[in-house]
């Protein structure tokens, strides 16, 4: 069987077929992943034990005859800041490399119910902040496209596996672009859902406002598959909607025709690479001709985003991340002989630079005499954020942008300038200050040959249609990514 | 801009201790970045109400924003339920005598 083509619809009805079986498939993604992870360093740890586990219990199943869950046999993996019972839960973080938690994230055991297997955990950015992996307490991510470039971040070792086909599918968290811009940089497709769609419970918290999970796939299709999965109310997250989840994979497949997508001005002016400008205007010409009207449109805060962000996200990590002090788990210092110093010690030693940074950025923000220069400010800006989003919405269905200003950089290009690489996310951290959904699909490749990702955001809580739009733009373009 | 007395009253805030190449390092990027923030300051936003969170833009449709519940979700019944067992809590702590957490001496520095 040629495990590279298998997508999460075809991998359930190979195994319900008998044409493998769920254990002969976990053997063949473990071969993959020992001969060609090595040189991505996608994955932090291998679940072999929980995998071959749940392999039996799909096979067991398929043997009954019985009528096989959707996700059946499909091998998956997941983000390392989404806890996983007896397996290591790091966050990318030397503070939690020998972490063991003791129970799952609510998307990992909705995915684990419907009969995916989980191969193991998937490299990060530190506490899943930064834009290009370079941020790892282990070590980095190579883009498999391209192995001298980033594959982006925070999620990259999830949208590696996936450009690598060391695992169908992924599920990462998206709290500035995360999800959508490390698919852009790695040919995937990334979904963000509408904050409250998703359960953050056992998701280890960055910035609790902005944290979004949200699965990559190699198709529209499967990203609506495992969105169907993961989505839903849980009594153990209280940000989660009690807003029925649509059959999002049946929506696929319906036409444009007569929709509205709005092309914000401001997210095609000044540094927008040209190969990039070249391939979103391509794919916006596709669905016009498949009878979209595309409308011309203005979000005049554009250009206060990423101030706003970096504001709101740090001053929020630096209240999460306070919980790292070596008392209840983690890294403990054994050098501090005062609990205070033992306390200085531990996240001395535990965290990485960008992590010491946002935590000192984000408790200067909340300080006495700042609070409301910076902090307040700050959340006044995203209500003018969200009224931009409001206002578009009331014209059109869906907005189409670029989802990174260029194609993948190289490796050690932004890593001098935290500014510069937070500005690669200048097209992705609004959707998560707003909270609407939003999708990246690939929608060309560069002269280089680097892939180019297009960005559909939608309304809050209108996945539906954000697939829709996406899925027809996937099948127009398809020519012009492979 | 940030002063080198800043860095070293918030590194004591947030309970880090920063070597002197990190104070350096993090003097020029925190008065980088806080640069690239300052342009916020162009907006005028008295009559902006904060957001903290986004749940009131969504929570109740039937409902203008301005009257929806963001924290309608957030309440549940007031009942005993199973929690995480003491054994299984404590087997991440670094160091305990297998009921408390153990630390080192608390003086003031």
């Amino acid at each position: 069987m040629n495990i590279d083509a298998l997508t999460v619809a075809s991998t359930r009805i190979a195994v319900r077929e008998k044409q493998t079986t769920a254990k002969a498939l976990v053997d063949a993604f473990y071969l993959k992943i020992e001969a060609e992870d090595p040189a991505i360093g996608a994955y932090l740890t291998l679940s072999k034990e929980r995998a071959y586990r749940q392999a039996a219990h799909v096979d067991e199943l398929a043997d009954r005859g019985d009528d096989l869950p959707p996700l059946a046999g499909v091998p998956i993996a997941v983000k390392d800041v989404f806890t996983t019972k007896d397996v290591r839960t790091t966050a990318g973080s030397r503070m939690l490399e020998n972490f063991i938690a003791p129970y799952d994230a609510t998307v990992v055991t909705r995915m684990e119910e419907a009969g995916a297997i989980i191969l193991g955990k998937t490299n990060c950015d530190e506490f899943a902040m930064g834009s290009s992996n370079e941020n790892s307490g282990f070590h980095p991510v190579h883009n498999p496209r391209d192995l001298t470039r980033v594959p982006g971040g925070s999620s990259g070792g999830s949208a590696a596996v996936v450009a690598a086909g060391t695992a169908v599918a992924s599920i990462g968290s998206d709290t500035g672009g995360s999800i959508r811009q490390p698919a852009a940089f790695c040919g995937v497709v990334g979904l963000m859902p509408t904050y409250g769609r998703l359960s953050r419970y056992g998701l280890i918290a960055f910035a609790s406002s902005l944290d979004h999970p949200g699965p990559f796939a190699k198709t529209v299709k499967d990203a609506a598959i495992l969105l169907e999965v993961m989505a839903g109310r849980d009594p153990m997250d209280s940000t989660t909607a009690d807003i029925p989840v649509p059959k999002y994979a049946e929506h696929i497949g319906q036409p444009v025709e007569g929709m509205k997508i709005g092309v914000p001005l401001e997210y095609f002016e000044g540094g927008l690479d040209t190969d990039v400008r070249a391939a979103v205007e391509l794919g916006l010409h596709e669905l016009s001709k498949a009878g979209a009207e595309i409308v011309p449109l203005s979000l005049p805060h554009t250009a206060y985003s990423i101030p706003t962000y970096y504001v709101i996200a740090t001053a929020e990590a630096s209240s999460n991340l306070a919980r790292y002090d070596g008392v209840r788990y983690g890294l403990r210092s054994t050098e501090g002989k005062t609990l205070s110093e033992m306390y200085r010690r531990t996240r001395d030693a535990g965290f990485g630079a960008e992590v010491k940074r946002r935590i000192m950025l984000g408790t200067y923000v909340l300080s006495a005499g700042y609070y409301d220069a910076y902090y307040l400010k700050a959340q006044r800006v995203r209500s003018l954020l969200a009224r931009d989003f409001d206002e578009a919405f009331a014209k059109v269905d869906v907005l189409v942008t670029p989802t990174t200003p260029t194609p993948a950089f190289k490796l050690g290009e932004k890593t001098d300038d935290p500014l510069a690489m937070y500005l690669a996310d200048i097209f992705t951290v609004t959707a998560d200050l707003v909270g609407i959904p939003g999708i990246s699909i690939p929608c060309g490749k560069s002269k280089q040959g680097l892939p180019i990702g297009m960005q559909i955001l939608g309304k809050h809580f209108d996945e539906a249609t954000v697939l829709r739009v996406a899925h027809v733009a996937e099948h127009a373009l398809v020519s012009r990514v492979e | 801009m940030v002063s080198d007395k800043d860095v070293s009253y918030v590194a004591e805030l947030a309970n880090l201790e920063l070597t002197a190449q990190e104070h350096a390092r993090m003097l020029k990027d925190l008065n980088s970045i806080l640069g690239y923030i300052d342009r916020l300051s162009e907006l005028d936003t008295a009559n902006v109400e904060p957001m903290a969170q986004v749940a009131s833009r969504y929570a109740d449709p039937a409902k203008s924003r301005d009257e929806a519940d963001g924290f309608r979700y957030a309440l549940r019944a007031d009942e005993l339920r199973p929690s995480l067992p003491r054994e299984e809590a404590m087997k991440n702590a670094p160091v305990t005598d297998g009921t408390f957490f153990k630390v080192p001496k608390v003086i003031e520095r």
